[in-house]
This record gives structure tokens, sequence and C-alpha cells, in this order.
């Protein structure tokens, strides 16, 4: 029935965060994120994460194209792209993005082309397991958000 | 740029936030307000040096280190050579964590230098410094 299943989403997104955590692939500064979303700004972690997709989506593509022509590889602007991609990862929790951009780095710095695709491949992986698991945390939320105001909606007291 | 007001009755900062980085600007400044202060947001050195040349009256300054253009090393240098704008209290972010780094900007007149990710009691400490 409508409104009783409030408490089965809150389950349901604990385990799915629990899970995320033990797989490394968020940390602490997620749970920040979250403490900084209250009734003044309710929509903060998802306007937080939707803004680092847009952002991680144009570093990768940028990413791509720069490794493209390996006698043209800049690996320096690699580098800065990494650099920004580690930031706004570190920023959201996104711990094993931040990571595998910590490893492609080095590889830059080394001028390992090879190297650089496959950690390119691994980047882009982790990139899309964070964003759709991200996005079933946000459905959750969501049902979780409706079943609390179908519970207390005055016409069902 | 965005800017948001402060609360009523509280000491509240007019801050400036200078980050290249859309995902680290909300964070900063959402937590900035928290604390009720007035913050400002740009994306880069020129545009904060713009800004300050419209409106000079900011209480402090908090910005990346690593942007293109101009890092916030250089920002903070031409800041502290500006007549009327080496009063204002500068503060470097950064993801790396390099000793030279931290002493070199501390040395041009930084008030502190913050680890990325900033969290709250990073920004409650350097706050609670420069009002007092």
């Amino acid at each position: 029935m409508l409104g009783m299943g409030a408490g089965r989403w809150e389950d349901d997104m604990s385990r799915l965060l629990a899970l995320l955590f033990h797989q490394g692939v968020l940390d602490e500064h997620f749970m920040q994120l979250q403490q900084l979303q209250d009734d003044s700004s309710p929509n903060f972690v998802s306007e937080v994460i939707s803004i680092y997709f847009r952002e991680s989506e144009r570093l990768l593509r940028n990413i791509r194209t720069l490794l493209a022509d390996r006698e043209c590889t800049d690996y320096r602007k690699i580098g800065v792209c990494l650099n920004h991609l580690m930031g706004s990862s570190s920023s959201i929790g996104a711990n094993l993005v931040r990571n595998v951009c910590v490893a492609f780095r080095a590889a830059s710095e080394h001028c390992n082309w090879a190297g650089c695709l496959r950690l390119l491949a691994v980047l882009e992986h982790e990139y899309c397991y964070l964003k759709n698991r991200l996005h079933e945390l946000f459905q959750i939320e969501q049902q979780r958000v409706l079943a609390d105001r179908v519970r207390y909606h005055p016409v069902l007291q | 740029m965005a800017a948001a007001g402060g609360g009523e009755g509280e000491r509240v900062m007019h801050v400036l936030a200078v980050d290249d980085s859309s995902v680290d600007r909300a964070v900063i400044a959402r937590l900035l307000r928290n604390f009720k202060h007035r913050v400002t947001t740009v994306e880069s050195g020129v545009q904060a040096l713009e800004m300050l040349g419209l409106e000079p009256n900011v209480n402090m300054i908090i910005t990346d280190y690593w942007m293109p253009e101009m890092t916030g090393f250089e920002l903070l240098k031409r800041i502290k050579e500006s007549k009327d704008l080496k009063r204002i209290p500068v503060v470097i972010m950064s993801s790396e964590n390099v000793p030279t780094r931290i002493s070199m900007c501390m040395k041009e007149g930084a008030e502190d230098f913050i680890l990325k990710p900033v969290q709250q009691s990073d920004v409650s400490r350097v706050c609670s410094r420069i009002m007092r």
C-alpha cells in the first residue's frame, strides 16, 4: 500500500550506501556532502552531483581526444584534466574514481601512452559504475520522499 | 559570479571564493553559507581581480592553488602587492600536501592553507581566526 514502504526505501538506501563504502567507491566525504543538505538547501547533494557528472564527462572526453594521436599526445594537458577530476572526485567522496586518477596521472607523467589508454578505460568504467549507483541512490531517495508525503498526507490520516 | 546574503544580527563576512572547479565552488560556498557568510564565487584569478576592482570590500578570499591562467599563488601575490587589497586575508586550498608550496604561500602572506577536500572544521577554524 502507498505510504507503508518509507522504511523499506530507507533500508534500501542504507544497504546501497554500505555496499558502495565497502567497495571503496565512496568515502566519508560523501557523507559530509549529505550533511550539508538541509531544509534551506534540500536538493544540494543532487545539484552538486549533477555538476560533477557534467564536469567529469567533459574532462573524460577531453582526455580521450588528447590520447587519440599517439605522436601528438599532450601529457601536460592530460595531467591538468586529471588534477581537475581528482579534485572534484575527492570533494564528493568518489574515492575509487579519485584513486584511478592518481594511477593515471603517474602514467601520464611517464608519457606511457599504452598505460594511459588502459587507465582511461578503467576510469571510464569506474565512472560509469559510480554514476549508475548514484542515480539508483537518488531514485530510492525520491521514492522515500514520496512515500513519506503519502504517509503524512492529511487526506489519508 | 554568484552571491548570497547572510543572517541578520550576526557577524557576517563577505567571502570571495575562487576555484575553477564548479563542484568545489558549490561545496565551499555551501560550507561558508552554513556559517551565514555572504559568498561570491568566481572561476579564475582574473575574474577575482575584476570583481575586487568593482567591490573591494571583501573580508576574506579563499582560493584554489591550481588554476589555469593564474594560480592561487599568483593571485595571492597580486593581492598583497596592491595597496587597496593587501589587507584582505587570503586562504589557499590545495588537494596536494606539498610542504614547499605551503611554505611559499605563507611567506607570501597567506592567512592559512587548507587541504582539499575542505571540511566544515577547516572553514570554522579559518573564519573564527579572521573574525577575531
